[in-house]
């Protein structure tokens, strides 16, 4: 999973460089222009994938001597 | 025009000052206190603190600007791209170093850099280029917010007026973010960073949902959307488009959020985390909100193209500073009240920066130059905390001095102090994960990304040049990969650090 992961992260590298939207002025739903939409769901997209690096390839030894804080969110 | 906006941004200054006198009064009075917040900031405080702190002129007032220029390409260029690497920033830099900082004192980049190479000097030099890079990111926020405030009062004392002078809007700013960080330090600045991005985020949507209106004249928020679009299709259509735009320029931006990773500013913030767990929100909601403020931004930028009032342009083609769209868009299409607030808006985003960076320049100062070159002891917390404050007032005053001269708009201001940054995050990259570096590896990186950096900056007509590029792409492709090179073959001929150091810092292995 930690690999899958990873790769969807590279994934989104990848996809960040839409050169088949790089003349494109159609607008979506009438005032989107589609190159900006997309890069607007790219961002969603870093949301999600965030979301499982935190959640599968997070790693264990962070915290190891820490001190666990003193304070309270503030 | 009445008064009011300027009222507003009076008020909401005011309003910060007393957020920085309440949290004056929960200073430990300890400098760990004033300048780490005693680790103690939980998981939204450091989403917030993080996300204000990346978020300065440059996001608002720099990208509305370059929109107006290029077009829509700006959002992939530098919101899109920064959701992935900002966030790999925190996860892969900044969870890394807060884990050594914790476990090793740290509260500065040069305290990690010099205990990781066993070398005293290395701070001598990473000090000023720190220093001297931080300055022109300042300079953003400087002159971002003295512009911002005067095209938004222009014709409030009389007709012909021409608004609160950029230089006395800049020096309102610096005094009030002085003040507050000096009253209340790491915690007042995460608090104030909280509370300046909650009201720039809503504010900037209440901008675009304003401005929208404006220009589409019904009742129906879609329609009036789709209204300011088809202006610019009709008149500007290249700006829906990346056709103006290199691909391999394109590319070559995603370079720039890279800087983050070795931001002294941030280091400082990631230093505050009360746990390893606390960084999760902030990598993942990071790109969400960096959505929430460009998208509007992009598009404003963009409708100021076109748009119109009695058929003259608002916005002029040959406008001479883009960094003057924002404002003016914002003073032509909102009331008063709205202007005034929007204005607010605009500038929390900016002070959301400023406030990290002063503190932080301070912190470098008293701890990798003061006490690194003093006897134990020999200064009480209380003198460390007040040196502090007096570089911090040094380095502003340079700063504000500086702003008042002719420079580059704040978009290619920020693109070449960016560029300085991402140089040098090879050095902190390998610091973290290979035991092979070398003081004379991290030299190297840092002089061959300075010496290209200047060569670059003076060839481009000392910033002047917009366009500028070398093989197509921005030159901070070239500067990091040469200082990556550079590095990389310094360390392997120069003999590594010892293993006593290697285990400290790579525990695991």
């Amino acid at each position: 999973m930690k690999y899958l992961v990873w790769g969807m992260l590279l994934g989104l590298v990848v996809l960040h460089q839409d050169f088949w939207f790089w003349n494109d002025g159609r607008l979506v739903f009438g005032w989107i222009p589609v190159g900006l939409l997309y890069h607007a769901g790219h961002s969603l997209a870093c949301v999600a994938v965030w979301f499982l690096v935190t959640r599968y390839a997070w790693p264990t030894n962070l915290d190891l001597g820490s001190d666990p804080g003193e304070g309270t969110d503030a | 025009m009445t008064p009011l906006p300027l009222v507003i941004i009076c008020v909401y200054l005011v309003l910060l000052l007393g957020l920085g006198f309440l949290a004056s009064r929960m200073f430990r009075g300890t400098s760990r206190d004033y300048m780490l917040a005693s680790h103690s900031i939980g998981p939204f405080l450091l989403l917030m603190s993080l996300f204000g702190t990346t978020m300065t002129a440059f996001a608002l007032v720099g990208s509305t600007g370059k929109s107006f220029r290029i077009g829509i390409g700006v959002y992939g260029m530098l919101a899109s791209s920064s959701g992935i690497v900002h966030s790999i920033c925190f996860f892969l830099i900044g969870t890394k170093l807060w884990a050594l900082g914790q476990r090793h004192g740290f509260t500065t980049q040069t305290q990690f850099f010099r205990a990781r190479l066993e070398s005293s000097w290395i701070g001598l030099l990473l000090f000023p280029i720190l220093v001297g890079l931080v300055i022109p990111y300042l300079l953003i926020g400087v002159i971002g917010g003295g512009i911002t405030i005067n095209k938004v009062t222009a014709g409030t004392f009389a007709e012909a007026d021409h608004g609160v002078p950029q230089w006395l809007g800049s020096a309102a700013i610096c005094s009030v973010v002085l003040v507050y960080v000096f009253l209340g330090g790491m915690r007042g600045t995460a608090w104030a960073n909280a509370f300046q991005t909650i009201v720039f985020m809503v504010l900037g949507v209440i901008t675009f949902v304003v401005i929208a209106d404006s220009l589409g004249g019904t009742e129906s928020f879609f329609a009036n959307l789709q209204t300011a679009t088809e202006h610019v299709q009709r008149h500007a259509p290249e700006k829906l488009t990346r056709e103006k735009i290199p691909q391999l320029l394109f590319f070559s931006f995603m370079m720039i959020p890279v800087s983050a990773g070795m931001f002294p500013h941030l280091f400082q913030h990631w230093l505050t985390a009360r746990s390893a767990e606390s960084f999760k929100l902030s990598i993942v909601v990071h790109p969400l909100f960096i959505l929430i403020v460009w998208f509007p931004c992009v598009l404003v930028g963009v409708w100021a193209t076109s748009a119109s009032i009695d058929g003259r342009l608002i916005v002029p083609a040959d406008l001479k500073n883009d960094s003057a769209v924002l404002g003016i868009m914002v003073s032509s299409l909102s009331g008063p009240l709205l202007s005034g607030l929007l204005t607010a808006g605009i500038l929390a985003a900016i002070m959301s920066s400023l406030d990290s960076q002063f503190l932080c320049i301070g912190t470098m100062f008293t701890e990798d130059i003061v006490l690194h070159y003093s006897d134990e002891n020999r200064f009480s917390d209380r003198q460390t905390v007040l040196m502090a404050r007096l570089f911090i007032v040094g380095i502003v005053a340079i700063t504000y001095a500086i702003s008042l001269l002719e420079l580059p708009g704040v978009f290619d201001l920020a693109i070449w102090c960016f560029s300085g940054f991402t140089s040098l995050v090879p050095a902190v990259v390998a610091a973290i994960y290979w035991k092979r570096l070398t003081t004379a590896g991290v030299c190297a990186c840092v002089v061959v990304g300075a010496v290209l950096w200047v060569f670059f900056f003076v060839d481009s007509g000392r910033g002047a040049n917009p366009t500028y590029t070398f093989l197509g792409m921005l030159p901070v492709v070239t500067m990091t990969a040469c200082s990556t090179a550079a590095m990389i073959g310094a360390s392997l001929i120069t003999k590594p650090p010892s293993e006593i150091t290697l285990k400290k810092f790579f525990p695991e292995s």
